[in-house]
């Protein structure tokens, strides 16, 4: 968990093209929308984009999107948890 | 009658630098179209971290935009309904386009991407960024209609739509890139003329020539 963690990081930084961001520098719990890091909503589909891409898993329901792409950790999670299956 | 506007200040992008009223404030030193525009931007000091996402041409115009307007008061002395935005340029946006498609065929569509694909996507950034609310146009031509331009501008001023003008051209493809803009105002704030004889006399005069 903690290394895939630290993969996401490295993928957000460079899918969003956050050049101002290290990758270490974004929390694991750290708020990715509104506060935080503040993205909008479509780095939201980029990271839709970047699950299929990298994870080959695709939003089962899009209205779960909010809590999955909250932070980091919960983005990690559902991989975990979707990649087994 | 036809009263006079005045080209209060004027900027030039291309791949040799920037020039600010003729003067150069930025060169190149060979960078590329794409790394010279996110050195100049990170050499001017402006902190706006969505720049990075900004397509090539959203990034030249804003560029153009925020050293032109930098420090000219323009939401202290206009209301943002009068402040206007006509821009043109030769490829459209073709450059992100072509980049759209590519991420199209690879399998995975990029909406970062495809939310650029409309050239006028550039001046909305301009105007988000400066709060500016008056007309807003994007002309397609392939060369610098600069007569019509001219025109349009003066009627926009004339008519009363808008009483200031961010006025100019902005093209990026394939790393080839120029911006030409100027701000246009009713009051006579240099010795600058509005008319077309004079924009061309403007816009020639960049490194290229």
């Amino acid at each position: 968990m903690e290394e895939l963690m630290k993969t996401l990081k490295v993928q957000i930084v460079e899918q969003l093209n956050l050049q101002q961001i290290k990758p270490e520098d974004i929390g694991d719990d750290q708020p990715l929308f509104v506060e935080g890091l503040a993205l909008d909503s479509i780095d939201a589909l980029e990271l839709i984009v970047l699950l299929q891409q990298k994870y080959g898993i695709k939003l089962a329901k899009p209205e779960d999107g909010p809590q999955i792409f909250k932070t980091v950790r919960n983005i990690a999670q559902y991989i975990t948890d979707h990649r087994a299956k | 009658m036809t009263t006079d506007n005045y080209i209060s200040r004027y900027i030039s992008i291309d791949q040799n630098g920037i020039l600010l009223n003729g003067d150069i404030i930025y060169r190149a030193d060979g960078k590329s179209g794409a790394e010279l525009l996110i050195d100049a931007f990170k050499t001017s000091g402006i902190s706006y971290p969505k720049f990075y996402k900004m397509d090539n041409l959203s990034k030249l115009a804003f560029l153009a935009a925020e050293l032109l307007l930098a420090d000219q008061g323009l939401r202290e002395r206009y209301k943002a309904e009068e402040t206007a935005v006509i821009l043109s340029c030769a490829n459209s946006s073709l450059d992100t386009d072509l980049r759209f498609w590519e991420s199209v065929e690879s399998g995975a569509p990029s909406p970062s991407l495809f939310v650029y694909t409309l050239p006028n996507v550039m001046l909305g950034e301009i105007c988000i960024r400066w709060g500016i609310k008056g007309e807003n146009t994007c002309f397609v031509s392939e060369r610098f209609d600069v007569a019509m331009q001219t025109d349009y501008v003066d009627s926009l001023l004339a008519t009363g739509c808008a009483e200031v003008v961010l006025s100019g051209r902005a093209d990026y493809l394939n790393g080839q890139m120029e911006a030409f803009f100027m701000l246009v105002e009713k009051n006579p704030t240099s010795l600058d003329i509005h008319n077309p004889l004079t924009v061309q006399k403007l816009y020639d005069r960049q490194w290229k020539n």
